[in-house]
């Protein structure tokens, strides 16, 4: 199926946003912004959002490793219990893994896809019971703009796009390194 | 995945995915009770009733606890001091409660199957809480929990149930549990306190000695004397067993291995347990009670949306 889709995209309505190159350039640049702005990283720490944020995040803090002989704190957040949307259907829960405290930090919360803004908003109310950040920023990858029902927007972003509604982004992570942003009808 | 019952009312109704799924969603819970803040927002517009018609210390705050930590709005019953002295049905008390807007139950009752009439009679996700001598879920689950945590796995773990297998829920809702996860189970006590039809019900062996017992398994699961329970004089005397079925640290040393020792307590300190080993590291008594809140929450969290979808 993934064969076919690479080959005959137009079949299935995808369209490539990023590519496997360009989306580890994004990651550098995003690794050297997120430096750029959080010079001392003792008083930083990077969040990945479980489950799909956390393939991103697994990267940037690679990219951000070979930057700087001192990485921030790195941890993985899951908000299925923050969920506004519980009452739609059962979530199961990822792990949440943040082994130290992030009170007084200045926090980059990372996702894969910007879409609705209701999944940030989970993220900082879970992340505010662990604790109380100086700061909170917010890195994607893809930002699908005009489409939010909150007021959230990133501080770095990959891409930004414009799509509709009844379209949908998906990052595929792949372990062979074929990883792309697709946009399907 | 979902469970595949609106209610829990017994280990005999789950399925082993069922499990595997309260157990993992427990795992992810205890992560939360770790937190400065250990509480979440998921049940917030649920109301619980928490119906015991029976005495408990343990299980009525680790529910109580759950509810609260899943941020649900909870109400307490307790049998004495209610209506139910006045000659209230089980029924009208339930239906009273549930015409204020009450979304889910936990009950306890002293009659086996009190939990599965309500369930047929009312509209509320119910969790059994212990009902008679019928079955004790959220205990089972947290046992295997336990064992789960120390041993890595349940499947092949062996077992032993010791002591009053016939009145004790405990060791029946451990039985289906560790069936349906592949655990190897080997029931311990004197004849008079082991059903006849267990060995063919469950396909479990029935010991009677308790060193043999011990020299076999990896965890004991150590029972209370149910003294409550008992109509009749099924043993001669509180001392007697003590020799017979007693854990003493003298035992536990004699064997070929260290064994992981459990209770669901309330202890009889002396009677089926001696107190240095319940005190002793190999005992994870207090791990269980710990396991306890989490996996309520993950029933509570689990059923409740269920009811919702």
């Amino acid at each position: 199926m993934r064969c076919f889709a690479y080959f005959y995209p137009k079949f299935l309505g995808l369209k490539t946003i990023l590519n496997h190159q360009q989306i580890t350039l994004a990651i550098r640049r995003l690794a050297n912004q997120v430096l750029e702005n959080h010079v001392d990283s003792k008083s930083s720490v990077l969040i990945g959002i479980q489950p799909r944020g956390v393939y991103l995040s697994d990267r940037l803090y690679e990219a951000i490793c070979k930057e700087t002989t001192t990485p921030p704190d790195y941890g993985k957040l899951d908000i299925t219990f923050y969920r506004d949307d519980l009452r739609k259907g059962i979530h199961v829960p990822n792990h949440t893994d943040i082994p130290f405290s992030i009170e007084g930090k200045k926090v980059v919360l990372v996702d894969d896809v910007l879409y609705t803004g209701r999944t940030i908003r989970a993220a900082l109310d879970a992340l505010m019971d662990f604790g109380r950040p100086e700061k909170v920023e917010l890195l994607v990858l893809v930002d699908r703009r005009y489409s939010r029902q909150l007021p959230i927007q990133p501080d770095y972003t990959g891409k930004t796009i414009d799509s509709i509604v009844s379209q949908r982004v998906k990052v595929v992570w792949n372990e062979d390194g074929k990883d792309e942003v697709v946009l399907m009808d | 995945m979902t469970l595949s019952t609106r209610h829990l009312l017994g280990i005999k109704d789950l399925t082993a995915q069922d499990i595997s799924l309260i157990l993992q969603t427990a795992q992810e819970f205890k992560e939360v009770l770790q937190r400065p803040i250990k509480k979440v927002p998921s049940l917030r517009d649920v109301t619980i009733v928490n119906l015991f018609f029976e005495n408990s210390t343990r299980t009525r705050i680790s529910f109580e606890l759950a509810e609260k930590r899943l941020s649900a709005d909870t109400v307490n019953f307790t049998a004495s001091g209610s209506s139910v002295s006045k000659g209230e049905t089980l029924l009208d008390t339930v239906n009273n409660i549930l015409s204020m807007k009450v979304d889910m139950v936990v009950m306890r009752h002293s009659a086996s199957g009190a939990p599965h009439f309500l369930a047929k009679h009312i509209p509320a996700a119910i969790i059994n809480a212990g009902d008679g001598i019928n079955e004790h879920p959220t205990q089972a689950l947290l046992d295997a929990l336990s064992i789960k945590e120390k041993h890595g796995t349940l499947e092949g773990v062996k077992v032993a149930i010791i002591g009053d297998i016939m009145h004790s829920r405990v060791a029946q809702s451990n039985l289906y549990l560790l069936n349906k996860m592949g655990a190897e189970v080997v029931v311990c006590g004197p004849p008079t306190l082991i059903p006849k039809h267990l060995s063919e019900a469950f396909g479990v062996r029935v010991e009677y000695n308790l060193r043999k017992a011990l020299e076999w398994c990896d965890v004991a699961n150590v029972l209370r004397i149910q003294l409550e329970r008992q109509n009749e004089v099924l043993f001669s005397s509180l001392r007697e067993y003590n020799l017979a079925y007693g854990i003493s640290r003298r035992l536990l040393d004699s064997l070929p291995k260290p064994i992981t020792i459990m209770h669901p307590g309330p202890i009889n300190r002396g009677v089926e347990l001696d107190s240095d080993v319940a005190n002793s590291d190999q005992s994870i008594i207090l791990q269980q009670v710990e396991n306890g809140v989490a996996v309520r929450m993950a029933a509570l969290y689990l059923l409740s949306n269920r009811q919702n979808a």
